[in-house]
């Protein structure tokens, strides 16, 4: 029943592979992101649990994108996949156009380094280290001078508003502005990609909204490619393409107007409801050619 | 496989040493406490070590022959002493280490190498071992010699200073030897598993 509702502008590309027309060829080099029939399943004791079922994306460069679905539907497995912290179980994730389960570990280090910039729902700073200093950290594993170091951490900090806590702690700090923090260490390197796993998961209305429209003007304009996971319904609005995974799989991909006044729940109702409506206008005509036959 | 992966995706680059060094230094400082906590299990061996060296000088200094029988227990209490640190060393590294799960994932989200985050440890504890055995048999050597005043001016001080650094040499090695079991279980960890983990 749930098999072949992969929708429009995500088109179910045949796996992208030998006899790729040139069509495919060149959407491949727009795509930044391109997952191909990924499964993850879980293993709890000789239980399987299904975490991805086969899911296909793609997300082009510059694209704000968010993943919107209930809690324990696969979210956070798809963004441990897409940015190399987890293997699937099969399938392939292309991040510019390289398989990444083919990497090696200092090559993988140096996409999560480089190319990948992570913000988590519970911030993930370090403790024990000022704002400054974390957000440097991913500037010391690529290798960067001191100066560059100090020169570009204030300016990332001051560039999300934090240019008078330089030097506090993380406990100094309220969640929004440690969610910021956090935002500046994503950028610390230029990356690619911003994965953003429920980044106002444990922020307030207000100052999650201000974490999605800071997010939203970085991908305005440095052009990175933001994907971002949330069953908050305020942060659909705010992107190019809306994509609902119910239990492991991808029910559809879409543009956030279609998505209206709608909650993520009532649009899946509203979905249902269509398919049920089609699958009975479906029986209606099978009986009525078999009338008609007959 | 290399030439498998396109030119795109270049190789992360070891960090240089002083940088985990750096690090390191800066968990103990700001954990201070905790790392009291460590280092004082190898202070206790250590200190225990030396006044049994120191002992052994007092003795000689007093003229004492030792019996085979004295030597051999003294060998056994140096033993002893030396297992009970490498154990407590092993015991609060293992602590550390699981107390940290979740920022080593981050460290290894942001792009640390396996072998920086087992620098970060061996040197965590190398520095956790140094000072706390040099102040253990520091301890040590003043505990037998307040305890015999009389042998001062026949000790040899020479020995006991040798038998010092011996001590501070052997308390460091220890614990780096006791922190790579769990420095290598923390490296070797998927960073979504170490970041999951909640303690
Ligand atoms: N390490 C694991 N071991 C076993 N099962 C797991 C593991 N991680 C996730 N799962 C299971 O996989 C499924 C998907 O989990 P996931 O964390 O991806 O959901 P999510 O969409 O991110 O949910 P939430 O919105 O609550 O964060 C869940 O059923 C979960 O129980
Ligand atoms: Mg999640």
């Amino acid at each position: 029943m749930t098999s072949a509702t992969s929708t429009d502008s995500n088109s179910a590309l045949p796996a992208m592979g030998l006899d790729a027309t040139p069509d495919e060829a060149y959407n491949a080099s727009e795509n930044i992101v391109r997952v191909r029939g990924v499964k993850r399943t879980y293993y709890i004791g000789e239980n399987p649990v299904h975490a991805l079922r086969g899911i296909d994306l793609d997300i082009k460069r510059g694209e704000f994108m968010a993943i919107m679905g209930p809690s324990g539907s696969g979210k956070s497995t798809l963004f441990n996949m897409v940015g190399g912290l987890d293997k699937p179980t099969s399938g392939t994730v292309f991040i510019d156009e390289v398989d990444i389960a083919q990497l090696d570990p200092g090559e993988l280090a140096w996409l999560r380094c480089r190319k990948i910039g992570y913000i988590f729902q519970t911030f993930n700073l370090i403790p024990v280290m000022t704002a400054l200093e974390n957000v440097t950290l991913p500037m010391i594993f690529a290798g960067a001078s001191l100066e560059e170091q100090m020169e570009k951490g204030r300016r990332l900090l001051e560039l999300v508003g934090l240019g008078h806590r330089l030097h506090n702690k993380p406990g100094q700090l309220s969640g929004g502005q440690q969610q910021r923090v956090a935002i500046a260490r994503a950028l610390a390197n230029d990356p690619a990609i911003i994965l953003a796993d429920e980044p106002t998961g444990n922020l307030d209305q207000k100052v999650g909204e201000e974490i999605i429209m800071m997010l939203k003007r970085l991908n305005k304009e440095s052009g990175v490619t933001v994907i971002t996971a949330t069953h908050d319904d305020k942060m659909y609005k705010r992107s190019d393409r809306v994509a609902i995974v119910i239990d492991g799989e991808i029910q559809a991909v879409i543009p956030p107007d279609l998505l209206g006044d709608n909650t993520v729940d009532g649009f899946l109702q509203q979905m249902k409801d269509d398919k049920e409506a089609a699958e009975a206008a479906a029986i209606t005509a099978t009986n009525e050619t078999i009338v008609a036959s007959s | 496989m290399a030439t498998m992966s396109p030119t795109r995706v270049e190789r992360q680059i070891s960090l240089p040493f002083n940088q985990a060094f750096k690090i390191a230094l800066r968990n103990i400082t700001i954990r201070l406490g905790r790392a009291m906590i460590t280092g004082a299990g190898t202070m206790l061996g250590i200190a225990f070590l030396m006044s049994v060296f120191a002992s052994k000088l007092v003795l000689q200094a007093k003229g004492v022959q030792l019996e085979p029988a004295q030597i051999q227990k003294s060998n056994w209490l140096v033993a002893m002493s030396l297992l009970v640190c490498f154990v407590g060393i092993t015991n609060s590294m293992l602590m550390s280490v699981t107390e940290r799960y979740k920022e080593i994932g981050t460290f290894k989200c942001l792009g640390a190498l396996d072998k920086f985050i087992i620098n970060l440890f061996l040197i965590e504890s190398a520095l956790l071992g140094f000072f706390g055995s040099l102040v253990g048999a520091i301890i040590g050597l003043l505990f037998v010699w307040l305890t015999n005043l009389s042998v001062t001016g026949t000790l040899d001080w020479v020995s006991a200073l040798l038998n010092l650094l011996a001590c501070v040499a052997v308390g460091t090695f220890l614990s780096v030897a006791a922190a790579i079991p769990p420095a290598m279980r923390a490296a070797k960890m998927q960073a979504v598993d170490a970041m999951r983990t909640e303690v």
